[in-house]
């Protein structure tokens, strides 16, 4: 016995001191992620109405209901319109902006600052601000009255069930609070390309738009794949603007349901029905899986580095 | 000749430069302009018909008021959203920095399994699990509690890779000195590791307390009662209610933001440092 019990230790109790460490750790993944993951799966095949415990084997039942379920594809394609705006758009603004600050010398700082500092908002926040104040959709909003200068009426942003004036407000809103946390990513980038490139580039007379075209861009290249793939999978999971922009005392609109809005009211709404929620939380969380792949291959995840 | 033009040309660009600056700077710092204004305006200057820089009046009265209403519960559902972030910012950064040492540096026959069970988690966002989640919190009775709120969030994998990336890259030149004076493990990690990583632990801890504090599904999905709601969960309540007090609103998004305002004034070196290790680990 005590023989086993040194093994288990291990040499200099390496074993056990591994487990002191990594032990609390691995438990709680074990416990409240990989658990609810296994539970959701196990649910997604049973009839799971009220029911966390289910004794009603459905097979793939629930599953062909969600891929049936017009909503539910919807959704998928609210967020592959939702990704084909805010995706470019943040690209580029965050690109543009790190661009900018980096050539800066004076007062660098204070505008790296000022564009970071949405990131401190919340989407609530940022949401309230949008929806009572710029984009309110009556005369005194204060995008109204900027377009009342030019004499354009006042459009009522939000309650206008046809786009695109909703996606303005949303696109915007995730823009401004986005936009700064992806340029300090790009910063990041710039401050790692080699001086040298630039004084071989001017000395071969490259200037402006070539410079940028054929010496940063292709440098930022790691930079630029990991700012999409994040600009993707965070609008994968949009929830929060949409919610705080479009509901209305606890109703949302029957449009605009990214997966995860759908995915909230079909599971915790009021049937409470788990079995189907499961469903599309594993059909999501295999899309996403999907997207994530690609990054962990690019990031190279589990790369020993020693 | 070429060079005066060339010159011109520079500064030109640089002028243009500015001026793109300076308007990108009011654009992003107007949104917090009208939450100040807003806060401090009475109903009716915010729904005037004649749009204003300025309120013709400033309500200071509106903050009084704000913590004084029985019926908005934001003292309450502030010190939520306070607990909630400390504990949560503390809890990862032990649990999350101890195994990330563990596995940067125990040597143990199984360690690599271990990774692979840690990393493969990243690759299902948690915002995806949240029904699961409620499946499991919600058996153990933990719905409307603090500890439904903080505790699924403490094992975040990310953080431990994070952490045991950056242990591998420290030097072990300062651990192996420890060493040599019979100090184990559980020493060496606290007494020397842990005060030469003071920078990285501030980066991490930044960045889990913004997440924590700007959280909204986990916490409207776990926590419907009142007495457990965040401070977002309180604002976006009233957001989305049929009435709206505006003023009111509009001052309690300003306390709601002035923690993470303060911290990036004062923190932001470590804020950004955050970011740039959590957007792209190499």
């Amino acid at each position: 016995m005590p023989a086993l019990v040194a093994r288990l230790r291990g040499r200099y109790d390496r074993n056990l001191w591994f487990a002191i460490f990594v032990g609390p750790f691995v438990l709680g993944l074990l416990v409240f992620v990989y658990v609810p993951i296994v539970w959701s799966v196990v649910l997604s095949f049973f009839d799971a109405r009220n029911t966390v415990t289910p004794t009603d084997f459905v097979g793939l039942a629930n599953y062909l209901d969600m891929l049936r379920d017009s909503a539910f594809r919807s959704s998928l394609l609210t967020f592959v319109v939702f990704a084909l705006f805010i995706v470019p758009t943040t690209f580029v603004a965050s690109l543009g902006l790190a661009l900018l600050v980096n050539r800066t010398r004076f007062a660098r700082t204070f505008f790296r600052s000022v564009f970071f500092l949405p990131t401190a908002c919340s989407y609530v926040v940022a949401s309230l601000i949008w929806k009572l104040s710029i984009f309110n959709g009556v005369r005194f909003g204060l995008a109204n009255t900027v377009l009342g200068w030019f004499g354009v009426e006042p459009i009522a942003w939000l309650s206008v069930t046809q786009p695109p004036w909703y996606w303005l407000v949303i696109v915007s809103a995730r823009m401004w609070l986005q936009a700064g946390f992806y340029m300090i990513l790009f910063l990041a980038g710039l401050q790692r390309i080699a001086p040298s490139l630039y004084e071989a580039a001017a000395i071969d007379g490259a200037t402006g738009w070539k410079v940028l075209r054929y010496i940063t861009l292709p440098q930022l290249r790691a930079t630029s794949t990991a700012v999409l793939l994040l600009l993707l999978i965070n609008a994968f999971q949009a929830f929060d603007e949409f919610y705080n922009l479009l509901s209305s005392s606890g109703q949302y609109p029957p449009y605009a349901r990214p997966p995860l809005v759908y995915l909230y009211y079909a599971a915790l709404g009021q049937g409470q029905d788990f079995g189907h929620g499961s469903a599309g939380a594993v059909l999501l969380t295999l899309l996403i899986a999907l997207v994530a792949l690609v990054q962990g291959r690019f990031l190279g995840l589990g790369r020993r580095e020693d | 000749m070429a060079s005066i033009q060339r010159s011109r040309a520079v500064r030109a660009g640089s002028v243009l430069r500015y001026v793109v600056l300076m308007a990108g700077a009011v654009l992003f710092l107007l949104p917090f302009y009208l939450l100040v204004r807003n806060g401090l305006s009475t109903e009716q200057d915010i729904t005037s018909p004649n749009w204003t820089f300025f309120p013709s009046s400033l309500q200071w009265s509106n903050i009084a008021d704000l913590f004084n209403d029985p019926t908005v519960p934001i003292g309450r559902s502030l010190i939520n959203s306070l607990v909630i972030s400390v504990v949560q910012t503390v809890g990862v950064l032990v649990i999350s920095g101890l195994a990330g040492y563990g596995l940067a540096r125990i040597p143990f026959r199984y360690a690599n399994a271990v990774f692979y069970f840690i990393v493969a988690t990243l690759l299902i966002p948690a915002a995806v699990t949240f029904v699961p989640s409620f499946v499991l919190v919600s058996t153990l009775g933990w719905v409307s509690t603090l500890r439904g709120l903080i505790v699924p969030g403490l094992f975040q994998a990310f953080a431990t890779f994070l952490f045991r990336q950056y242990f591998l890259n420290f030097p072990r030149e300062l651990e192996e000195a420890a060493q040599l004076d019979g100090t184990a493990y559980w020493g060496t990690f606290w007494r020397i590791v842990v005060p030469n990583s003071t920078g990285f632990i501030a980066a991490i801890g930044t960045i889990t307390f913004i997440g924590s504090w700007n959280a909204f599904l986990w916490p409207l999905v776990i926590a419907p009662d009142q007495n457990a709601w965040t401070v977002q969960i309180a604002l976006s309540t009233f957001l989305t209610a049929q009435t709206i007090n505006l003023p009111q609103l509009f001052v309690a998004a300003c306390v709601a933001i002035l923690p993470l305002v303060v911290m990036f004034v004062f923190l932001q070196r470590w804020i950004v440092e955050g970011v740039e290790r959590s957007g792209i680990s190499e």
